[in-house]
């Protein structure tokens, strides 16, 4: 199986950590990936409320490049490139006359076969079965697996995972002895993009994701998502004026929790670039 | 020479707006061996179908073919026609120029062409038929039902009130169905036991209703009027002839915790039971998955208290054969369960239930003796939110259509649990409030108007608990979509209705057919509703669709009746289109080799074995023989025939050759 890498625009600038974590558990598990050579920006929430047509084109021809490129499968960590990316194959698909259009646009033809992987596929799928022998120290703590809004939907288009109540992270983080709670906000919306307009919106909507996380007694959050993670991590000051109480739970990905399993360091896992602190081992 | 008539039928503008009619008279007129051709109007229509029958007896015609439309709407009108005129039927054909031609083509002297040569076919053909009599077969006027629910028991009783014989054959320990279940039945409130029990007794007591409970279908064979259906009697471990039904063995089992499926899991049962009080019949039986003699054993308590000696743990199941004329299918339908909504948390939350569960809190017969107490602590619940369209209307995580019923029974309910708890609140989330029938809009009227229940048009997202309370998100699409979070004590999931366990399996036993989910098909959605594509087999109630009460006891008198009329004919008659093998004088008596490829080919063993004798009473030859009640006339057997010994009545090979012939002459 040749594994491209997509890493995207937030794996090389807010979220560098989630860039380093995914590749050194890759390399501790003997997994390679190769970077997309000459990658752009998938159009992320600008391009598709500008054009439809720019809001596949994009992606098309980061896809169009891993087909050239000879690799079966992306991997693709950022939740919302996932997503674009998905959407776009899924549009290319179905609408012969756009993809036509955005063929030319890209000077490069996409034939559908490469398959796009977040990172929970990824790891169920290549990761999963190396653990085993592989864990120096169970990550034996009590988390709240947070999958947002756009690692599941729409499902129509994914196909991912249970809609409402996904698994596969809450099955992850068992197999490194981590014990998943039972809670409401597995799915709910973080506020996303509305960070810098309406940070006070923000502030409450991750208030209620944090706030019951905490209340049902997790010690962090895990989460497959630069812009959950920014959220949750970075917006702690808006967050907390909307919580009875501070929370100084920490937010980590769901690669770096694995990464704290199998004993990589805390540096190679960007674990000091957090606004909240992790004190977990 | 033969003398045949043919007569083209314009069909108002559907045939004449697009062939040239009068040509394709003129045309027929010249055919070999045709001595008369016209065409007309409407010839379906009485100077028309006089028209032939003036024809007939003026030109002595010995066939006859209709250019009209398809066969299967008016070849019976025009046989019959030809058989008033003195004709046997069998030697009118129908040529079909409307839906093979007419409608399929535009106007041209090619579609004109095309009809010329679907005649000339025809023409061929009948020059070939032979004269044939229709089949007579005897019918067995004894009626199956599988299934005793209502319609069921409906059906039963009608058929059995008609004088006929009725074998009802129900898999559960009781009779009842689902009916038997339900608190109190909208629009009208009236106890469902109430009105279901004494039903349930007359069944039992009706000198022309056999009983099987604890009894599935096994296999059915044979054909309309003539059946053999082999019923599977499970062994219930008990000798019911002994049984006086007075419960003691149920007291003492020791196996008390079994989750009782009559109170939908919320109730609790021994390992030998009655599943209620008023079942029919009042004798229990042993589940042997649960019972702890069967699982190690030991125990044998109930053998050991039972005053007469009625239990028998080495009983097996027993498979009893009966005859039946027809077959009526009555097997309900099913609750989904809840795992595709994980959002709602059923079977997380002890007190997040479904509306079957409801159904048993508001019974007088249920676990709370009809006091709303919740599951998870018995308390009352203050604040209760019933949402509607659990599963239904949901293509992407449950099923596309409407389950029908939820709608009325979730306004019964919030309309009950107002009833019930004084000061309590209630909410309905729904989609829309789809009360089509008599009363119905009323009675959800009455619910919101004068039980004060609040109705909420939006869907909820999630359920949570949340110290002790479970939060209800939902949204209100009628308030501009405002978010709404309501803290319930208890909530009711209206679950979509579905097709039964089983009910592909049993489709395919019976031969009848059914929809994507699995419901059976009814023959016509409109005008057949209650007959199956395979003659005999009728469906009613919710087996079809979900359905309510009055529909499906309605369906269930329909069904019956059907039974009824067919029962009411002194015989069936089917028309002779069979296959037969060929039959010759001594010393041949038949090409038949008897290698009986054929009996290996018919899908409906209708081929046997006949063997011919002498004066002695030696066999001189075996060949096959075709029993014309159970051939379908497929014609398998015919392409299969080594020999060529076996042909079809009405499609033999000859004609089937004339016909084609015919039409590549014409072209050529």
């Amino acid at each position: 199986m040749n594994t491209g890498f997509y890493p995207g625009c937030s794996l090389n600038g807010t979220s560098r950590e989630y860039n380093e974590s995914v590749r050194a558990v890759a390399a501790e598990l003997g997994l390679k990936l190769t970077e997309i050579d000459d990658w752009n920006c998938c159009g992320a929430t600008a391009a598709h409320s500008m054009s439809r047509e720019l809001s596949v084109a994009l992606p098309a021809r980061v896809l169009a490049l891993a087909e050239r490129q000879g690799f079966d499968e992306v991997l693709v960590p950022c939740a919302s490139c996932y997503n674009r990316l998905s959407v776009a194959a899924h549009e290319l698909a179905r609408d012969e006359e756009l993809a036509a259009k955005v063929g030319a646009a890209v000077g490069m033809a996409y034939s559908g076969k490469v398959r796009i992987v977040n990172v929970l596929q990824y790891l169920q799928e290549h990761a999963a079965q190396l653990l085993p022998g592989k864990i120096r120290h169970n990550f034996a703590h009590r988390v709240a697996c947070y999958y947002g809004c756009l690692l599941v939907r729409p499902h129509k288009v994914l196909g991912f995972d249970r809609l409402e109540d996904p698994q596969s992270m809450d099955g992850m983080m068992r197999a490194i002895g981590a014990e998943p709670i039972d809670w409401a906000f597995k799915t709910e919306c973080c506020g996303a993009g509305l960070s810098v307009s309406r940070t006070d919106l923000v502030g409450k909507l991750s208030a209620n994701i944090l706030g019951d996380a905490r209340d049902r007694g997790a010690e962090a959050v895990v989460v497959a998502c630069p812009m959950c993670h920014s959220n949750l991590d970075m917006r702690r000051t808006a967050i907390n004026k909307c919580l009875d109480e501070p929370t100084d739970i920490p937010v980590l990905y769901i690669t770096q929790a694995i990464g704290l399993a199998l004993g990589l360091s805390r540096k190679a896992l960007g674990l000091q670039r957090h606004i909240v602190e992790v004190k977990l081992q | 020479m033969s003398k045949i008539g043919v007569f083209i039928c314009h069909c108002g503008e559907n045939i004449g707006a697009t062939v040239d009619c009068a040509k394709v008279a003129e045309a027929a007129a010249s055919m070999e061996g045709v001595a008369f051709a016209t065409d007309y109007k409407y010839m379906c229509s009485d100077p028309g179908q006089t028209l032939i029958k003036n024809a007939i007896r003026e030109h002595r015609l010995d066939g006859v073919v209709v250019g009209a439309c398809s066969p299967r709407m008016h070849e019976p009108t025009f046989r019959k026609a030809c058989a008033e005129a003195g004709l046997n039927p069998y030697l009118c054909e129908i040529a079909n120029l409307r839906e093979h031609c007419s409608w399929v083509h535009p106007k041209g002297d090619d579609t004109t062409e095309k009809a010329i040569e679907i005649v000339h076919g025809l023409v061929e053909k009948v020059r070939r038929n032979s004269p044939l009599t229709p089949i007579h077969v005897p019918i067995t006027k004894k009626a199956l039902v599988i299934g005793g629910g209502i319609a069921g028991i409906q059906a039963a009783l009608d058929i059995a009130n008609c004088g006929h014989k009725v074998i009802l054959v129900e898999k559960e320990p009781s009779i009842g169905g689902h009916m038997s279940q339900l608190s109190e039945t909208f629009p009208t409130l009236d106890c469902s036991q109430c009105i279901l029990t004494p039903r349930m007794v007359e069944v039992a007591q009706h000198p022309n209703i056999t009983l099987y409970t604890y009894a599935e279908l096994d296999s059915l064979s044979g054909f309309i009027g003539n059946f053999e259906a082999k019923i599977r009697l499970k062994a219930k471990s008990i000798d019911e002839s002994l049984c006086t039904g007075c419960g003691l063995c149920t007291t003492k089992c020791p196996q008390k915790k079994i989750p009782s499926e009559f109170n939908a899991g919320l109730g609790r049962r021994t390992a030998i039971y009655v599943p209620f009080p008023q079942a029919v019949p009042n004798k229990p039986v042993i589940d042997k998955e649960h019972c702890t003699h069967y699982r190690t054993g030991k125990c044998g308590v109930c053998e050991k208290v039972c005053p007469t000696h009625a239990i028998r743990f080495g009983q097996e199941d027993r498979i009893i054969n009966e005859q039946v004329g027809a077959v009526v299918v009555t097997t309900g339908f099913n609750v989904l369960g809840t795992d595709f909504f994980p959002e709602y948390g059923y079977g997380r939350y002890a007190d997040v239930i479904t509306g079957l569960q409801f159904e048993r809190l508001a019974s007088a017969s249920g676990p709370t003796l009809g006091e709303i107490r919740r599951p998870s602590d018995g308390k009352v619940p203050e604040k209760v939110v019933f949402i509607a369209c659990c599963g239904s209307r949901d293509p992407a995580k449950g099923i596309p259509y409407c389950s029908k019923i939820c709608c009325m029974y979730t306004a019964k309910h919030a309309m009950l649990y107002q009833h019930k708890v004084h000061g309590g609140e209630s909410y309905v989330f729904y989609m829309d409030i789809r009360a089509g029938g008599k009363n119905y809009e009323e009675f959800v009227r009455r619910a919101i108007e004068e039980d004060h229940v609040n109705y909420v048009r939006g869907r909820v997202a999630r359920i949570y608990e949340k110290e002790g309370k479970l939060i209800v998100k939902g949204v209100d699409t009628l308030l501009g979509a405002t978010p709404v979070e309501i803290e319930a004590d208890m909530v009711v999931l209206a679950t979509a209705g579905v097709s039964n366990q089983g009910s592909e399996e049993l489709a395919q036993k019976l031969h009848i057919s059914y929809d994507p989910y699995k419901f059976f098909a009814e023959a016509h959605p409109k005008l057949r509703p209650v007959e199956t594509n395979t003659a005999g087999i009728f469906v009613a109630g919710a087996c079809q669709a979900p359905k309510d009460i009055p529909e499906t006891v309605a369906t269930a008198s329909g069904a019956a009746a059907k039974v009824a009329a067919l029962f009411s004919q002194p015989d069936l008659v089917r028309e002779p289109l069979v296959a037969v093998v060929n039959r010759s004088a001594p010393p041949v008596f038949s090409t038949c080799v008897g290698c009986f490829m054929c009996q290996t080919a018919c899908p409906y063993q209708a081929i046997e074995r006949e063997e011919i004798k002498d004066r002695s009473g030696k066999v001189i030859k075996v060949v096959a023989k075709v029993n014309p009640g159970l051939c379908q006339g497929c014609g398998t057997c015919v392409a299969f025939c080594r020999s060529k010994s076996i042909d079809l009545q009405g499609f033999s090979n000859q004609q089937m050759f004339a016909e084609v012939e015919a039409l590549l002459e014409t072209t050529n």
